[in-house]
C-alpha cells in the first residue's frame, strides 16, 4: 500500500499519523518473521491408531522448525467445541490399511470438515501398505477416497523409524507452507504441484 | 538391419518398417512390459467377479477323478513360468526327480534302522483341470514309498503330493514367450522337507521361482462372500470366521460361527446382480456380520485381522493354506487362487 503524498493534505495531521501507524502495524503482522512466534501453526492428526499418531507427533516435534509447532491428535471429528483452540492449518487423516475400522472412522470424520480445508489444507496418510499379507483395505479404496476429496495421499509405514522421520519432515514442511510461512508458495499452489498429471479424474474411474 | 538389403523399397522405408515392427509389440517381452506398465498406473480393482460355476470342461469328467484332492490341507505357492517343460517327458522327469530325492536324502543324514529309502516319484497329468482351452494342462507329482516287505499287499503309500495348475490364467499366458509353460499355482500336501526338495529340483531344472502365497484379509473376505454365494444341496459344515486381535502380551483369537443357511440367507438379501459378485456386496456382507457382533459384544471386528474363513465349499487360512471340500466348485476356487498367484508373480 502506497500513500501518495497528496493524500496527506486533506486530513488533519493527527488522524493521518494514526492511520499511518495502523497501516504500519498491519503490514508488520503480515510480513512478520516467523521466529517472533506471533503466529502459531497447529496441525491436526486424525486417526484411530493412537500409538502410531503419538509416534508421528513426537517425530514431528523433534524437527527443527523456525516457528512454534503444535500437533493436535484426535481420534475422530468433530472436535469438542467447548475448548478454545487456535486455527488449524493442516489436517492429516491417518488410515491404517490393516484395519477397516480406521477407514470407516476417517470417512465419517470427513463429513465434519469444512470445505475450505480441501483447498490444500488436508491430506491423507495411509500406513501399513508394506505388509501386504495383513491388509484388509485395498490400496485402491484409499486412492479413490483421496481423489474424491482432491487431496494429496501419502503412503508411509509409520511403524518403521526411518520412514516415519522422513514423513515427519515432509509434513512439517507442508505445514509451514499451509500456515503461510514460506514466501511465494501457498497451500493451493502446493496442492496443484502435488497433483500428478498422470492420474485420471475420479469421473473416469 | 542393413537397409540396403532390400533394393526394391527405399532404404528409409525398409528401416522404418523394421523399426516399427520392433517397437509395436510383436515380442512377448514388449507385451509383458506393457502389461506391467498398465498395472503400475492407476487401475482400479475388478469390482465384479463371476460366481464360480462348473466349467464346461469339467462337466464331462467324473467327479471321482479329483476326489483325492478334496478334504486335504494344501499349502499354496506361486510359481513363475517353467522354461522348456514338456508334457511328453514326464517319465524322464520322474526318473530324474527320484534320483535327486534319493541323493538329497542320503546327504549326511543318519539312516534309521529299518527305514526304507525306496522312493518312487510319479508325474501325471490331470486332464480337465483348467478353465479355458488355452490353459496348460495341470499335472501332479507324487512321492510314493515302495515297500520292500513282500507281506504288505497294499503296495505304495503316498508320502507327498503336489500339483501344478493354471485356471483362467489368460493375463499371464498372453505375455509369455513360446518356450515357457505357465502353471502359476502350486499346491503341496506332505512334509515340508519334501516340498523344499521338489522345489529345489524344479528351480534348478526349469529356471523358475517358488514363493509362498499368503492370502490377506481383503481376499479372504472375497472368498467368504463367493463361497457363501455358492448353491449347495446340503451343508456339511458351519460357516466359521476367525479373527486375530493384536494385543499384548499374547494375541487373542475371536471365532464366529454361523449356521450356513443363515449365512446364505444373509448373502441373498445383500446380493443384487445375478451371476456376479461386486465389491459393495462383499463389503456389505462383512459389515452386517461386524455390526451384529458389535451389537452383542461391543467389539469392532473391523479393527482386527481376518485370519481364517471356513465354509462348506472350502476353507482358507491367511498363511496360504486351503482345504477344498466340494468338487463342484473346484474350478471356481482354483480360478481365484490362480488370479492371486499371477498377481503375486507380477
Amino acid at each position: 500500500m502506497v500513500f501518495p503524498a497528496s493524500l496527506g493534505s486533506g486530513l488533519p495531521k493527527q488522524s493521518l499519523g494514526q492511520l499511518r501507524s495502523a497501516v504500519q502495524t498491519v503490514l508488520e503482522r503480515v510480513h512478520s518473521e516467523p521466529s517472533t512466534g506471533a503466529w502459531r501453526s497447529p496441525l491436526s492428526l486424525v486417526g484411530t491408531e493412537d500409538a502410531l499418531l503419538q509416534q508421528l507427533a513426537d517425530s514431528m516435534l523433534k524437527e527443527d522448525c523456525a516457528s512454534e509447532l503444535r500437533v493436535h491428535l484426535a481420534r475422530s471429528l468433530p472436535l469438542p467445541s467447548s475448548v478454545d483452540r487456535p486455527r488449524i492449518d493442516l489436517i492429516v487423516f491417518v488410515v491404517n490399511l490393516h484395519s477397516k475400522y480406521s477407514l470407516r472412522n476417517v470417512e465419517e470424520s470427513l463429513h465434519h470438515v469444512d470445505a475450505t480445508f480441501f483447498l490444500g489444507k488436508a491430506a491423507f496418510l495411509a500406513t501399513g501398505a508394506g505388509r501386504e499379507s495383513h491388509c484388509s483395505v485395498h490400496r485402491n479404496t484409499i486412492v479413490k477416497l483421496a481423489h474424491t476429496y482432491r487431496s494429496p495421499l501419502f503412503f508411509c509405514d509409520l511403524e518403521i523409524e526411518g520412514f516415519r522421520a522422513t514423513m515427519a519432515q515432509r509434513l512439517v514442511r507442508m505445514l509451514q507452507i499451509c500456515a503461510g510461512h514460506v514466501p511465494g508458495v501457498s497451500a493451493l499452489n502446493l496442492l496443484s504441484l502435488l497433483r500428478s498429471s498422470e492420474t485420471p479424474a475420479p469421473e473416469d474411474l | 538391419m542393413d537397409p540396403y538389403d532390400t533394393p526394391e523399397s527405399t532404404p528409409r522405408h525398409g528401416a522404418s518398417s523394421r523399426l516399427k515392427d520392433y517397437f509395436i509389440g510383436a515380442t512377448p517381452l514388449w507385451k509383458r512390459l506393457e502389461s506391467v506398465r498398465k498395472q503400475a498406473s492407476f487401475v482400479p480393482t475388478p469390482p465384479r467377479r463371476k460366481i464360480p460355476q462348473c466349467s464346461q470342461l469339467q462337466e464331462d469328467n467324473d467327479p471321482q477323478k479329483f476326489a483325492f484332492l478334496l478334504h486335504k490341507q494344501w499349502t499354496l505357492y506361486s510359481l513363475t513360468p517353467l522354461y522348456k517343460f514338456s508334457y511328453t517327458n514326464l517319465k524322464e522327469y520322474s526318473r530324474l526327480l527320484s534320483a535327486f530325492i534319493a541323493a538329497e536324502k542320503q546327504k549326511g543324514l543318519a539312516v534309521e534302522v529299518g527305514e526304507d529309502f525306496n522312493i518312487k516319484v510319479t508325474f501325471s497329468t490331470l486332464l480337465g483341470m483348467k478353465g479355458t482351452q488355452r490353459d496348460p494342462e495341470a499335472f501332479l507329482v507324487q512321492i510314493l514309498s515302495k515297500s520292500q516287505l513282500p507281506s504288505e499287499n497294499r503296495g505304495q503309500k503316498v508320502l507327498w503330493t503336489g500339483w501344478f495348475c493354471c485356471v483362467f490364467g489368460d493375463s499371464l499366458l498372453e505375455t509369455v514367450p513360446e518356450d515357457f509353460t505357465c502353471v502359476p499355482l502350486f499346491l503341496a500336501n506332505g512334509a515340508e522337507t519334501n516340498t523344499a526338495i521338489v522345489g529345489t529340483w524344479f528351480q534348478e531344472t526349469f529356471d523358475c521361482h517358488f514363493s509362498s502365497l499368503a492370502i490377506n484379509a481383503f481376499n479372504l473376505s472375497w472368498m467368504a462372500a463367493m463361497w457363501t454365494a455358492c448353491k449347495m444341496d446340503q451343508y456339511m459344515a458351519t460357516t466359521e470366521f476367525l479373527w486375530s486381535v493384536p494385543c499384548s502380551p499374547q494375541s487373542l483369537d475371536i471365532s464366529y460361527a454361523i449356521h450356513p443357511e443363515d449365512a446364505k440367507a444373509l448373502w441373498d438379501s445383500v446380493h443384487k446382480t445375478p451371476g456376479e459378485v461386486t465389491q459393495e456386496e462383499v463389503d456389505l456382507f462383512m459389515d452386517c456380520l461386524y455390526s451384529h457382533f458389535h451389537r452383542h459384544f461391543k467389539i469392532h471386528l473391523s479393527a482386527t485381522r481376518l485370519v481364517r474363513v471356513s465354509t462348506s465349499v472350502a476353507s482358507a487360512h491367511t498363511d496360504g493354506k486351503i482345504k477344498i471340500l466340494c468338487h463342484k466348485y473346484l474350478i471356481g476356487i482354483l480360478a481365484y487362487l490362480t488370479e492371486l498367484a499371477i498377481f503375486q508373480i507380477d
